[in-house]
């Protein structure tokens, strides 16, 4: 029983990272209906800004507002430049430009920065948290900060305006435009808030992870498969399913003899296909008719 | 989450072709094929290996082009199913001595049993839904590929070598030459079924369920039958590519068959032009060629002019090389007039 308990706890703390990056995928998929094979890049490259912004001498919380405000900024300026002219395009061209921006970001960081591992520092310090060997408090400032950023947004969008601009925009565009909503406007809004939802969650991940171009790769697939999982039409869903595949992905490898460290990807995503055969759009995603 | 059922009319994924421009047209495919038959003789062995793995990249992308601009659906899993036809051959050919033309078959045949079985759960999903359920597929692949019960005839995570063909007959031909010959002739054997596939009843009834799943159900085409035969279909040609891969590469491995391999086939189908089957190879090219040149403008930064030459591609000619085509069909027609 302990060791479910460690299991558990362990997945809960690895499940924070993929619920962050999860909500940046909800994000702008309520937004523009795509999945964004990019983020991950995008919140790589933001983690390399807070970085130098560290080298070059500013503390630790003054780099993480500026690095928010960059990736927020970068964001609309990558839909207002390279993805609005798309916003006709079928599907499959907006999934090529998102392949093309994730092999563009990649290759700049690397060239800036070099592919050298780097050491990223943690608000939070890594000793045990609460006297537990497997949580540490940089474990617990992540969840923390999770729980935080998804309350954060609740208010946001339940009680703002621009928030019930944003919401009317995603569901129902041209009864939004027709009431004066300017939902152009509230697509690169959304392509901000993600970019930077997906900056805190690489600024997160970098301590635990190590800071280097490709250190986004796994947590991005883990990403998707958690919003997927809880439904991607809905922000709780996603930190929701983002929990789950952290704790589901933590007990198929201590529990089903022979998945070990080298099944555990496969398994969690049979898990996924499985939930989804069973309820489509996720399990608290929202069930769309379509019209003929 | 709310019990209220949104009611949305969506854009089909993929632009429909007219059946007619599905192809060249008689005069231009006489003359490709004539320069796929003359220029070998005239080349290096590394260029024509070169122009082998621009028929069997160009025949998977084909497989992709039929499931998604055939039937609608989207597919990142096709590595998994051009690693599946790569071991069996390399399998059969290096454990149980079975000639390689003997081979291709097999591994078509269980690529598409593969891919018709996988299509029977993909079916409930669709769009972005299937594209998670076909990356997971392929993201799991070489892990199974290494599989410990499996490397006696695998050969785990070292792959498994596999011995170039002769030229049969006596024939005074370079391996590579006699190689490029067979890939043509099975690439077009594949190409001339995919055609006249596509201009079938099934086709039809694929470009129904592309067009408008629901009313194509209400005409009476059976949706599940024809979405899991398109996964069939596709899978076993591309079983095929990977058989013909493993030939002309002489070496399986695990990790040649990862997401990345999915992903240059999706590249390569959308700079083809989606639902145009010659642009198959043009997209082949794309990704067999761009990367080098990519390479050679600036090492560094290689990735970085992939990328911008891929967003110049689908700016400018969003229904890639297709457009290319009709641009250059309408010039030619005006200088004829004039």
């Amino acid at each position: 029983m302990e060791l479910f308990t460690n299991q558990v706890l362990a997945g809960i703390a690895t499940g924070a990272i993929y619920a962050c990056m999860a909500l940046a995928v909800v994000m702008i998929y309520q937004a523009i209906d795509h999945l964004n094979f990019a983020q991950g890049e995008m919140a790589m490259f933001s983690t390399f800004v807070s970085w130098q912004l560290m080298q070059w001498g500013v503390p630790y919380w003054g780099a993480f507002v500026i690095t928010l405000a960059f990736a927020f900024v970068g964001g609309i300026v990558i839909e207002r430049v390279l993805f609005k002219p798309l916003a006709k395009a079928p599907i499959l061209t907006n999934v090529a430009g998102f392949i093309a921006l994730f092999s563009i970001i990649n290759s700049s960081a690397g060239l800036i920065w070099d592919f050298t591992i780097k050491q990223y520092p943690t608000p939070f310090g890594s000793s045990p948290f609460l006297g537990s060997q497997l949580i540490s408090t940089h474990q617990a400032g992540m969840i923390g900060v999770t729980v935080l950023l998804l309350i954060g947004l609740f208010f946001f969008f339940q009680y703002t305006r621009i928030g019930l601009a944003m919401r009317a925009a995603a569901s129902l565009p041209e009864s939004a435009r027709l009431v004066g909503i300017n939902t152009s406007w509230m697509i690169a809004l959304g392509w901000g808030m993600a970019s930077a939802i997906g900056a805190i969650a690489g600024m997160l991940i970098a301590p635990v992870v190590f800071l280097e171009p490709n250190m986004m790769g796994g947590v991005l697939l883990y990403g998707f498969a958690a919003a997927v999982l809880g439904g991607l039409t809905s922000p709780f869903g996603a930190v929701v399913g983002g929990f789950l595949v952290g704790i589901f992905e933590n007990l198929a490898g201590t529990y089903i003899p022979g998945v070990g460290n080298e099944l555990k990807l496969p398994i969690a995503l049979a898990l996924i296909i499985s939930v989804l055969v069973v309820k489509p759009a996720g399990l608290f995603g929202r069930h769309i008719v379509k019209r003929v | 989450m709310s019990a209220v059922e949104d009611v949305v009319t969506e854009a089909p994924a993929v632009e429909a072709v007219p059946k007619r421009a599905m192809t060249l047209g008689t005069g231009t495919s006489v003359v490709v094929l004539l320069l796929l038959l003359v220029v070998p003789v005239f080349a290096k062995n590394f260029v024509i290996f070169q122009l082998t793995q621009l028929l069997y990249l160009g025949l998977a992308v084909l497989a992709l082009n039929i499931l998604t601009g055939g039937s609608g659906q989207f597919s990142l899993g096709q590595s998994a199913f051009y690693g599946i036809g790569a071991y069996i051959t390399a399998v059969m050919m290096e454990q149980f001595n079975v000639p390689y033309f003997l081979c291709l078959p097999v591994a078509g045949v269980l690529c598409f049993g593969v891919g018709f079985l996988f299509g029977q759960p993909a079916l409930r999903l669709s769009g972005v839904y299937l594209a998670l359920a076909t990356f997971a597929l392929a993201t799991a692949m070489p892990q199974l590929l290494k599989l410990n019960f499996l490397e006696p005839w695998t050969g785990g995570v070292q792959g498994l070598v596999v011995t170039k063909p002769d030229a049969p007959f006596g024939l005074k031909m370079s391996q590579d030459m006699w190689l490029y010959y067979f890939t043509l002739v099975v690439v077009l054997a594949i190409y001339i079924f995919s055609v006249n596939l596509l201009r079938s009843r099934s086709g039809r009834a694929f470009m129904a369920i592309r067009d408008n799943e629901i009313a194509a159900s209400a005409m009476g085409v059976n949706v599940a039958l024809y979405k899991t035969l398109a996964f069939g279909v596709s899978a076993g040609i591309t079983g095929v590519a990977g058989g013909l891969s493993a030939i002309a590469v002489q070496f399986v491995a695990p990790d040649s068959f990862t997401i990345t391999l999915s992903i240059q086939l999706f590249l390569g189908m959308v700079v083809g032009g989606v639902g145009w089957l010659p642009g198959s190879i043009v997209g082949a090219a794309f990704i067999i060629f761009v990367p080098n040149i990519a390479e050679g403008i600036s090492k560094g930064l290689s990735g970085a002019v992939f990328g911008v030459l891929l967003f110049l591609v689908i700016y400018l000619v969003p229904h890639g090389a297709r457009q290319v085509a009709i641009l250059g069909q309408q010039f030619a027609g005006r200088l004829r007039r004039n």
